[in-house]
């Protein structure tokens, strides 16, 4: 096959996805951030002619509260499914093979139906008359005043809910390749359990537990739905920049506010790649150094 | 195993805490309790509701969640082959962009293509409708699809197209006969994440739907916001989760059934191929 040939044939099958996602993903993209430096117009979309007006104007009402607020409970949404989804994926990868199959299915199963119901389901739930407030008040925990759903507690934990599955399964899928033997190595050498967990699995299942992170904190971020069923006044970033856009047309703001987002997403995840690169390159020069070692007839 | 009781435990909990609100929903399907409060009584009645025709907006809201599903999902899986073969043929700077623009929509939160797109629906005079929640929908899908059939690839022996080329195998004879069937499973995979994916999508359709177009989840929501017949979301969900149980049984007796003929299609293939 000639070269020129060859260019052809990769520049056509290319073509159409390449040519999608600029049309619907890289040009929406910048037509968002564009839209952050013009002013709004009377009529609900922007005035033409680049201006810093919504920026400047951005840091005033209750945005940085907004923020600040999607920020923590992301942040601690995404500890607390790690946190849980540790032991559940350790438990499973101990398991014998056909249980592990099914457990895992059991795990995914609730997210295989509509997540809106899912979400309305708490809502349900959370009610005063719903059965979670029933338990805790014959439990004597609460009372008929208290209120459980529309806070930012009943965001945290429906969040939790909704995000748990995609915090277990990477995890899941990183213990399935650990080698427990390991684990019983450092017990017979007389390490406690918990400080084999920690230094010896926890390291072992790191990948896992960084797209864990990455899986749970980006849906988070962006989260509108939860909010806006059970979280009553404790909105999120969603929420405002849905208001933005439909409610009141300050399409301007809506921009700049998903730029935020965006940023928010981009910048740890940079961080993060940045991080592995940097793994790998220690991980691989370990290697290499081992490599030479052995083939120098040193002793290791 | 004495040291992981506390994960056991922790598991068990978690389990609990995934099925609790399933099994309350469920539960209150046959509440006669209009506000799914107190137990008063078993009813079919919500379920009753949910067929009459004064809530035939759901079934259509349903069917067109359907269609958009199907087109959305077959729409994607032709753009994401393609682009999985292109990403997986050719090595450069092309394919290294290529890449990175498949995967950046699968780390940008869900909401930032909604309002995306709905702000160049607008800036070109597209009404928003059917067509922009499919092109929606597709724009999201296409990455899933890619990443799906990139991984099958991976274990693709390249060996076998060139087998193909020698023995007088045309490109175009060796790309259906020999690399498609290969890529099927994924490509069907694939597929299947999109549908679901496409049909349970709520916050980018809810941008860019139009007057009479809401899909299944979105009806859902107006229902729930305006606290209109909650028992009956609670009998259309259980039906939901009837069906999706049942779904998940039949898939997976089709594959352990596909497990055990799968030898003899390999050797199909291979027979297709050196011919």
């Amino acid at each position: 096959m000639t070269d020129s040939k060859k260019k052809w044939q990769e520049f056509f099958g290319t073509l159409p996805s390449l040519l999608w996602l600029t049309v619907f993903f890289v040009i929406p993209t910048f037509i968002v951030l564009k839209f952050a430096f013009h002013a709004k117009s009377p009529d609900g979309g922007v005035a033409p002619g680049l201006t810093l007006e919504t920026w400047r104007t951005i840091s005033n009402p209750n945005y940085p509260e907004i923020i600040w607020r999607t920020v923590w409970i992301s942040a601690v949404t995404t500890l607390i499914c790690v946190l849980l989804s540790l032991p559940c994926a350790y438990c499973i990868a101990r398991m014998q093979k056909k249980w592990r199959a099914f457990v895992a299915g059991l795990i995914m199963l609730p997210f295989w139906t509509s997540f809106i119901v899912r979400v309305f389901a708490w809502r349900t739930l959370l009610n005063p008359e719903g059965f979670l407030q029933q338990v805790l008040i014959w439990l004597g925990f609460a009372d008929q005043n208290t209120m459980l759903n529309y806070n930012a507690g009943a965001v945290l934990l429906v969040s939790v809910y909704s995000f748990l599955p995609f915090a277990i399964m990477p995890i899941y899928t990183a213990a399935e390749k650990f080698d427990f033997s390991l684990l019983e190595a450092a017990r017979d050498l007389g390490a406690r359990s918990f400080f084999a967990f920690r230094k010896i699995f926890l390291p072992g299942v790191k990948r896992g537990v960084i797209s864990a992170i990455l899986m749970v904190f980006i849906p988070a971020i962006g989260s509108y739905v939860i909010p806006d069923l059970v979280g009553g006044t404790d909105e999120l970033i969603g929420n405002k920049i849905y208001q933005r856009t439909f409610g009141d047309r300050n399409w301007p703001h809506a921009s700049a506010l998903a730029t935020l987002t965006a940023f928010s997403v981009l910048i740890p995840l940079g961080c993060v790649a940045w991080w592995m690169k940097r793994q790998d390159e220690k991980e691989a020069r370990r290697l290499a150094e081992a490599t030479a070692r052995r083939l120098s007839g040193g002793t290791a | 195993m004495k040291h992981s009781k506390f994960a056991i435990i922790v598991l068990v909990l978690v389990l609990l805490f995934l099925y609790l609100p399933i099994f309350i929903m469920v539960g209150d399907s046959f509440n006669a309790d209009k506000y799914c409060g107190k137990w008063l009584g078993f009813t079919f009645k919500w379920y009753g509701a949910l067929f009459s025709h004064s809530n035939r907006n759901i079934w259509m809201a349903f069917e067109r969640s359907i269609i958009i599903a199907i087109t959305a999902t077959l729409s994607s899986c032709i753009l994401g082959t393609s682009a999985a073969l292109a990403i997986h043929k050719w090595k450069g700077r092309l394919q290294t962009f290529h890449y990175s623009l498949i995967y950046t929509p699968l780390v940008m939160p869900e909401i930032l293509m909604g309002i995306s797109l709905l702000m160049l629906f607008t800036a070109i005079g597209l009404n928003c409708g059917m067509w922009t929640i499919w092109i929606a929908h597709t724009t999201f899908c296409v990455s899933y699809v890619t990443m799906t059939i990139l991984a099958r690839l991976q274990d693709f022996d390249d060996r076998i197209l060139e087998a193909a080329y020698d023995l007088g195998a045309s490109p175009w004879t060796a790309f259906f006969k020999v690399q498609l069937p290969v890529l099927m499973p994924g490509i069907i995979a694939g597929g299947l994440l999109a549908f679901t994916l496409s049909i349970d999508d709520f916050v980018i359709t809810f941008f860019v739907t139009g007057p009479g177009s809401d899909t299944l989840p979105l009806q859902v929501y107006s229902m729930i916001k305006h606290s209109k017949q909650l028992p009956v979301i609670n009998a259309l969900s259980t039906l939901m989760i009837v069906f999706t149980c049942a779904l998940v049984f039949l898939s997976r007796i089709v594959s352990s059934y596909k497990k055990k003929g799968r030898s003899l299609t390999q050797l199909r293939t291979d027979i297709k191929g050196v011919k």
